[in-house]
């Protein structure tokens, strides 16, 4: 192989931040996902209209009426999906119009009537944020932490204790040491196997998944016993007022300070990662990590710190459902947010920003899918079925590569070959 | 008659012409030797050849007939074989199960045939000397032996041609002799090499033919009793090159790293290094001669805390560091160039300006607190990619896509450029082009000359000749003797091999054109 640097001194390009091939591979990065996800919506269509029974009759006369077969499968893929995103994003009319009735009259009801969809997508996408976050960070110390789900919910339970059995605080005080009680619950729950992997060389994702059939337990008994509300349903107390994270609007509009939250920790773990010696020696870690203890990092105290982190941000997670959303806590309570979490990072290439991305369309897919449910007729879980496409394709790119019949990677490759 | 014939050769990857016009030839029972510094294109060419890449131009003739070559299956059955410089061997399988692997002889059509498969093995074994045992699992052969099985599955599988990718790159100067008797066993039984490496007194030594290529080019061709080493190092890498070190003699100081009676397991737990003793002063090069895997690693990573110790003591500059972490061994001034480059010395994800900073990310100028200062930083990466002439696009592309010498460039820079009072270089030029090896040679030298203390290990004797000052050879864990600078190889060599100091006939320490001088 030539080396294709031997003709660019580096003279030439040295200040030149903006490097064409650096564009490109970044364009490349995102291209992948988008690819990915336009891919499982195509599939998803199919599978929508394979299994819808008016479709298949009409297909049965498809020699007699091939157009009618066409248009039957059109209509009940438009109904679906109109009804997914109608469902997640709102009606844009209804909107306009909600906007136009609130500057000439002042009354907000159809306004915010319209944007109820909007606002139920970004409150589920908020734990899914902090989430992905969570696995993200692990991802970058080389730590595949399967235990979002566990820490998830010892988040959630740390801070609805904190929540319901301090009473009189100001919410000043009060929010922020709820918050904080989640993050300790999930850090503490992060940190135990980050502690046993560092100390004793055990797996992260043995012990992960361990730690969530501890903390699913023991919350079972949390809740039957000392946590348990007076009256006979296995479920916590509400939270005080001051506990809860402010909701931007009346009800049943559910949207809270916990979405502003998310957004600003992804700001924060962006820089924690790009920005930071704390974040370089994490990277370097995950990287390398020969290197890493080569250049003095300590490998050991990065992989506690690490799972401390990815589990602080995923009982955050936790924290934010509850004190934003439900504000008290039940069995079963945390319905997957942490395994998801899993496929948001994979999707949003452990990068803050497209954790961000890869979880505002999860809370699209998830906000819409009852609305499609009830509209359209179609099963929520259609919606797992694009999710699970979207993310083969996204773990296994090859295929995108082969059906979109990209090769950059193959050159790139050959480029790296010794001569 | 040529045996194969390539006619026009052109091959281009994205921005770059990897191969271009070239033509060569083979004839029967000839070994031609396709000489080029890394990125001159051979591998290319030879993947081309092996059908992993299909040419943009240019033919392909094989008893002078066309061919299309299609993939390696089908070079295989034309009767190509390639040696890759990476064995392909699944280590847990034995010789005979890595020989058949792709190829499986089988008894009623699923139950595999060792017993046939052995002995097709002990009859190639037998016809061309190469002495192994099919039933050994690869895991215990040393390397040498790893590549005579190499030999054997493209044997095994009828290959009248065999390209030889840097087949000595792996190699221990005994195996080396032992690989070029196969060699001339092979072609006195009709086979034609090709031959694909660096090293320009291989290349004289045993080449029937040389061709030369530089930058996708073939730049001449030469035979080897017509040309010396200066002039085909010349073609290679066109312009002028040094191939002696020039250094003046050295004026050692103060003793800066000292070890006494050090005893080190290997990561498994067994003894490595044991009851070694070695002194580096300040202003001299010692270099640790010895065949790989006597304990020289084990060494390094003890003296640069990567290995606990078991027993002994180092001091640097007088401070016992035996139980220093790597930082701390770091900022009291050791420089560390790692035996593999791409497993310590380079996160190869990250871009170069984030390795040109790997041992001092967190102190100044470079991070202010937790914050990384991202100007210093670049800045850095610009200055030593200049000073260090590192050909890259940019400082912000990823370690993994430069050349190997590149990659060492940028560890060399990193290593070079804090202020340091003890240099470790493992095998600083293992795999390197003429150019890139001139170059950190002359780098090493200066820093001697600054009045660093420099500790060189190598298995490459020319490399531990050209630096040193004193030559330090180990076996077994521990340093038999300590040479002066104008040491012969002869005698070296024996130490090397286990011969006791003095058992040394003097014959062996004047200077004289033994048989290990020829190859080396």
């Amino acid at each position: 192989m030539t080396d294709k640097t031997v003709k660019t001194t580096p003279s030439e390009k040295k200040d030149n931040k903006f490097d064409l091939r650096q564009i490109f591979e970044g364009s490349y990065n995102t291209l992948l996902p988008l690819l990915a996800i336009f891919t499982g919506l195509v599939i998803g269509a199919i599978v929508i209209a394979g299994t819808d029974a008016t479709v298949i009759e009409a297909w049965k006369n498809f020699f007699q009426a091939p157009g009618a077969a066409f248009a039957a499968a059109w209509t009940s893929i438009a109904t679906a999906y109109g009804a997914l995103f109608g469902g997640s994003l709102g009606n844009p009319k209804e909107i306009l119009a909600g906007i136009q009735a609130y500057f000439s009259t002042g009354d907000s009801a159809a306004l915010l009537k319209s944007i109820y969809p909007i606002s139920e997508s970004l409150v589920t996408a908020t734990p899914y944020i902090f989430a992905g976050l969570a696995v993200a960070v692990g991802f970058r110390c080389g730590l595949f932490n399967i235990g979002a789900e566990g820490q998830f919910f010892m988040g959630a339970l740390g801070s609805v204790f904190v929540g319901y059995s301090l009473k009189g605080l100001p919410a000043i005080i009060h929010l922020p040491l709820a918050l904080l009680g989640g993050i300790a619950a999930g850090a503490l729950w992060g940190a135990i196997p980050g502690y046993l992997k560092a100390k004793f060389g055990a797996h992260e994702v043995v012990n992960t998944i361990m730690m969530n059939w501890i903390g699913f337990r023991l919350s079972d008994w949390l809740l039957n016993g000392p946590m348990k509300a007076p009256g006979y349903r296995p479920v916590t107390s509400a939270v005080s007022e001051a506990a809860e994270l402010p909701r931007f609007f009346p009800d049943p509009l559910r949207l809270n300070w916990g979405f502003i939250l998310a957004l600003l920790v992804a700001w924060l773990i962006y820089w924690l990662l790009f920005k930071t010696t704390i974040g370089f020696e994490i990277r370097t870690v995950g990287a390398n990590p020969d290197a890493a203890k080569y250049a003095g990092v300590n490998i050991v105290r990065n992989f506690v710190l690490a799972m401390v982190i990815s589990g602080g941000l995923a009982g955050l997670s936790g924290a934010s459902q509850v004190l934003g959303v439900d504000h008290w806590v039940g069995q079963g309570f945390s319905a997957g947010y942490g395994f998801d979490a899993i496929a948001i990072a994979l999707l949003g290439k452990s990068h803050p920003l497209g954790v961000v991305l890869a979880a505002l369309l999860f809370g699209v897919l998830r906000g819409g899918a009852t609305r499609m449910q009830s509209m359209a007729g179609i099963p929520v879980d259609i919606i797992s079925i694009i999710q699970g496409l979207v993310i083969i394709f996204v773990a296994a790119p090859g295929i995108i590569r082969w059906l979109y019949r990209i090769h950059p990677a193959k050159n790139k490759q050959a480029l790296q070959s010794r001569g | 008659m040529p045996v194969l014939e390539l006619r026009g050769i052109t091959k281009s990857f994205p921005g770059v012409k990897a191969n271009q016009d070239i033509s060569l030839t083979l004839e029967k029972g000839e070994i031609h030797a396709l000489l080029g510094e890394n990125g001159a294109g051979k591998t290319t060419l030879m993947n081309i050849l092996y059908g992993l890449y299909r040419p943009d131009e240019g033919e392909i003739l094989i008893n002078d007939q066309k061919v299309d070559i299609e993939g390696p299956n089908d070079a295989i059955a034309r009767g190509i074989g390639m040696v890759h410089q990476h064995f392909m061997l699944v280590p847990v399988m034995t010789v005979t199960e890595n020989v058949m692997l792709g190829n499986e002889t089988t008894k009623s059509g699923v139950f595999l045939d060792r017993e046939k498969v052995s002995q097709r093995i002990r009859e190639i074994s037998n016809q061309y000397g190469l002495e192994v045992d099919p039933e050994a699992y690869i895991k215990d052969l040393p390397v040498g032996i790893q590549q005579r099985v190499e030999i054997i599955k493209v044997l095994y599988r009828q290959a009248d041609i065999l390209i030889l990718d840097e087949p000595t790159a792996v190699l221990t100067p005994q195996e080396v002799d032992g690989l070029f008797k196969i060699i001339h066993s092979l072609i006195d039984a009709g086979k034609s090499l090709i031959f694909i490496t660096h090293k320009l007194k291989e290349v004289l030594h045993i080449a029937d033919r040389i061709t030369v290529l530089r930058l996708g080019k073939v730049v001449g061709s030469a035979i080897p009793g017509e040309v010396d080493e200066q002039k085909l190092a010349e073609m290679m890498v066109g312009r002028e090159v040094n191939l002696v070190v020039n250094k003046k003699i050295a004026e050692p100081g103060a003793a800066v790293l000292e070890v006494k009676d050090l005893y080190v397991p290997d990561e498994r737990g067994n003894p490595s290094v044991n009851g070694l003793n070695l002194d580096v002063r300040a202003g001299e090069v010692v270099g640790v001669a010895g065949v790989q895997g006597n304990g020289q690693t084990e060494l390094v990573y003890a003296l640069t805390g990567l290995l606990p110790i078991k027993s002994g003591s180092i001091h640097l500059s007088g401070r016992d560091i035996h139980k220093c972490t790597p930082r701390q061994i770091i900022e009291q001034g050791v420089a560390h160039v790692p035996e593999d480059r791409q497993k310590h010395g380079l996160v190869l994800s990250f871009p170069l300006l984030d390795n040109m900073v790997l041992c001092t990310y967190y102190k100044p100028p470079f991070a202010k607190g937790v914050n990384m200062q991202e100007k210093p930083i670049a800045e850095n990466g610009t200055g030593l990619v200049k000073q260090f002439d590192v050909r890259t696009p940019s400082i912000f592309v990823a370690a993994s896509t430069l050349s190997g010498g590149n990659q060492q460039k940028v560890i060399v820079a990193r290593e070079f450029s804090r202020p340091i009072k003890l240099l470790i270089a493992s095998q600083p030029t293992r795999g390197l082009d003429v150019g890139s090896i001139e170059y950190i040679h002359g780098r090493i030298i200066e820093k001697r000359d600054e009045g660093t203390a420099v500790l060189v290990v190598s298995s490459e004797l020319d490399e531990i000749i050209a630096l040193s000052d004193r030559i330090a050879v180990m076996y077994r864990g521990r340093i038999v003797d300590i040479l002066p600078a104008g040491a012969t190889k002869e005698h070296l060599g024996l130490l090397m091999a286990g011969v006791k100091p003095e058992d040394i006939p003097d014959s062996a320490k004047q200077k004289s054109a033994g048989p290990v001088e020829k190859v080396f």
